[in-house]
């Protein structure tokens, strides 16, 4: 036992700035993949959603049909193979075939984000369904257009709808990019695999690798916790009234100084 | 002719091969109120749902100022904007509170700067009696209360006609009465109105034209008087003494 504490605190000695440069990069492309993701998947499930009405004219009706034809095959590709092949696919054959030099952090973003947004497409599409229609018919009946009711009413609510789930992405991201080591990208784990190979300390660089990536989940977890309970605001509010006798009733924000006893003397 | 705000002329609209209203002809006057009356499954939401363009009618004509309102290039916003809709069931923005629920129609369909948005907003809360609760989400409101505030957000787009479907259907009995008492004064301010209601008493004693509905065709149609204190068909008998006892 002594000897493997020993072991964890000689990992950490020596490559202590390097565990924190792989979680930092983890990080990096976890976050930036997830909101981009969340970005590609929002564009995806609103053109999926978009209704398509007979009284439209065909070629509009056609462009809806193929665009909509094409980002299905999208979401299907990338949902139905793994990330780690993707990454090789990707990185290794836009080289090859196509003689685009990618450097590693451009794949490792576009390889998540792409990945995250496939997942999140499905996502929104849930949330905007989820929404009652009656909504959508309040919108339309003052004259919105079909942008403007979702933007304003319909993806709002949606999104604080769907924040669990986007949670939940974050959280694979964070420990799928780990698969990234396969093209070098110098995340966390791909860290481990080269303290573990220069000290030849496996068990206890992965006991600090684990520990790293549970503060990061969990903080990652609480984090959005926060911004649930923050986007479902306040469960109270105050009467916007001159009217002194509602205070009666109890004002949320309106505390009357409390009466001591030396008042009543 | 001109003077009709809105013509309907031999609607019909079939859900599949079932024929939900056929033949309607009606039309609608400058401060009309308008009440549509008939049992459940008459085809009378259906028919204000089709007026309102959240159902597309499978024939016939509803002209509004004696355009086709599905004619090529007639924008159907800019009329849902004319011609506001009150629902059953509210449908209140749930990620709002009550003044941006009337507000954001006057800044994104009307193009209306925030303040005076604001203002309208306020002085039509103010007129059903919902301006204290500005700063509630829907959630927080009684159903009474969110249908003053419904009625409040179609107001502040300063409708010329205004759609109300079934309106205290979904409230308590001792909410109805507040609901009614706003469109009562609505209805004494000049507004044109069109109302689907099973309200006899809001039928006979404020509209000016009664619509009597039954299987989708309209059965018969006059003045409160005539429907109410001479009916001439069989059937609005049964149905008015079936509603009264």
């Amino acid at each position: 036992m002594a000897e493997f504490i020993d072991g964890i605190i000689k990992c950490w000695q020596q490559y202590g700035p390097s565990y924190l440069e792989g979680a930092r990069n983890t990080l990096i492309i976890s976050l930036v993949g997830t909101i981009i993701g969340c970005v590609i998947g929002f564009a995806v499930g609103v053109v999926q959603t978009i209704p398509s009405d007979k009284g439209d004219p065909v070629w509009k009706r056609i462009l809806l049909g193929i665009t909509k034809v094409i980002l299905k095959g999208y979401v299907e590709l990338f949902r139905g193979t793994p990330m780690i092949v993707q990454s090789v696919f990707i990185y290794y054959g836009a080289r090859m075939v196509f003689n685009i030099h990618m450097d590693i952090w451009s794949a490792a973003f576009f390889i998540v984000s792409i990945n995250t947004g496939a997942y999140m497409a499905e996502t929104v599409r849930g949330g905007i369904l989820s929404i009652d229609p009656g909504q959508t018919e309040g919108a339309k009946s003052i004259g919105m257009t079909h942008l403007q009711t979702m933007l304003y009413v319909i993806l709002p609510q949606a999104f604080r709808n769907i924040i669990p789930q986007i949670g939940n992405n974050l959280i694979i991201n964070i420990k799928d990019t780990s698969v990234l080591s396969v093209i070098s990208v110098t995340d966390l784990f791909f860290t481990h695999k080269s303290v573990a190979g220069a000290l030849y300390l496996y068990f206890e660089s992965a006991t600090i690798t684990m520990a790293i990536y549970l503060t990061l989940t969990v903080t990652a977890s609480a984090l959005l916790r926060l911004l649930e309970s923050k986007l479902d605001g306040d469960d109270n509010y105050d009467l916007a009234t001159t009217d002194t006798l509602a205070h009666t009733s109890g004002m949320y924000t309106y505390h009357p100084k409390e009466k001591t006893l030396e008042d009543f003397k | 002719m001109s003077e009709n705000i809105i013509e309907i002329q031999h609607l019909e609209k079939n859900f599949g091969s079932h024929k939900v209203l056929s033949d309607i002809d009606f039309s609608v006057k400058q401060g009309d109120v308008t009440t549509i009356i008939g049992v459940s499954g008459s085809g009378k939401s259906t028919l204000l749902r089709c007026i309102n363009v959240l159902e597309t009618p499978s024939g016939g004509k509803i002209l509004f100022h004696g355009e086709d309102i599905a004619a090529k290039g007639f924008s159907v916003t800019d009329y849902r904007a004319k011609v506001g809709m009150v629902f059953q069931s509210f449908n209140l923005f749930s990620n709002m509170t009550v003044l941006k629920n009337c507000m954001v129609g006057q800044q994104k369909v009307l193009k209306k700067s925030k303040e005076e948005a604001e203002q309208t907003a306020k002085y039509f809360l103010e007129k059903v009696g919902m301006l204290p609760y500005i700063n509630a989400k829907p959630k927080q409101l009684s159903g009474g209360q969110k249908q003053r505030v419904a009625i409040a957000r179609a107001l502040a787009m300063e409708p010329e006609v205004l759609l109300f479907d079934e309106p205290t259907s979904a409230l308590d009995p001792q909410m109805v009465g507040e609901v009614l008492e706003v469109m009562k004064a609505l209805a004494e301010e000049g507004l044109t109105m069109i109302v689907v209601t099973h309200e006899m008493a809001f039928a006979r004693d404020v509209s000016n034209h009664v619509v009597f509905m039954k299987d989708g065709v309209i059965c018969e149609e006059g003045t409160p008087e005539d429907i109410f204190a001479n009916p001439k068909k069989e059937e609005t008998r049964d149905f008015l003494a079936r509603f009264i006892n």
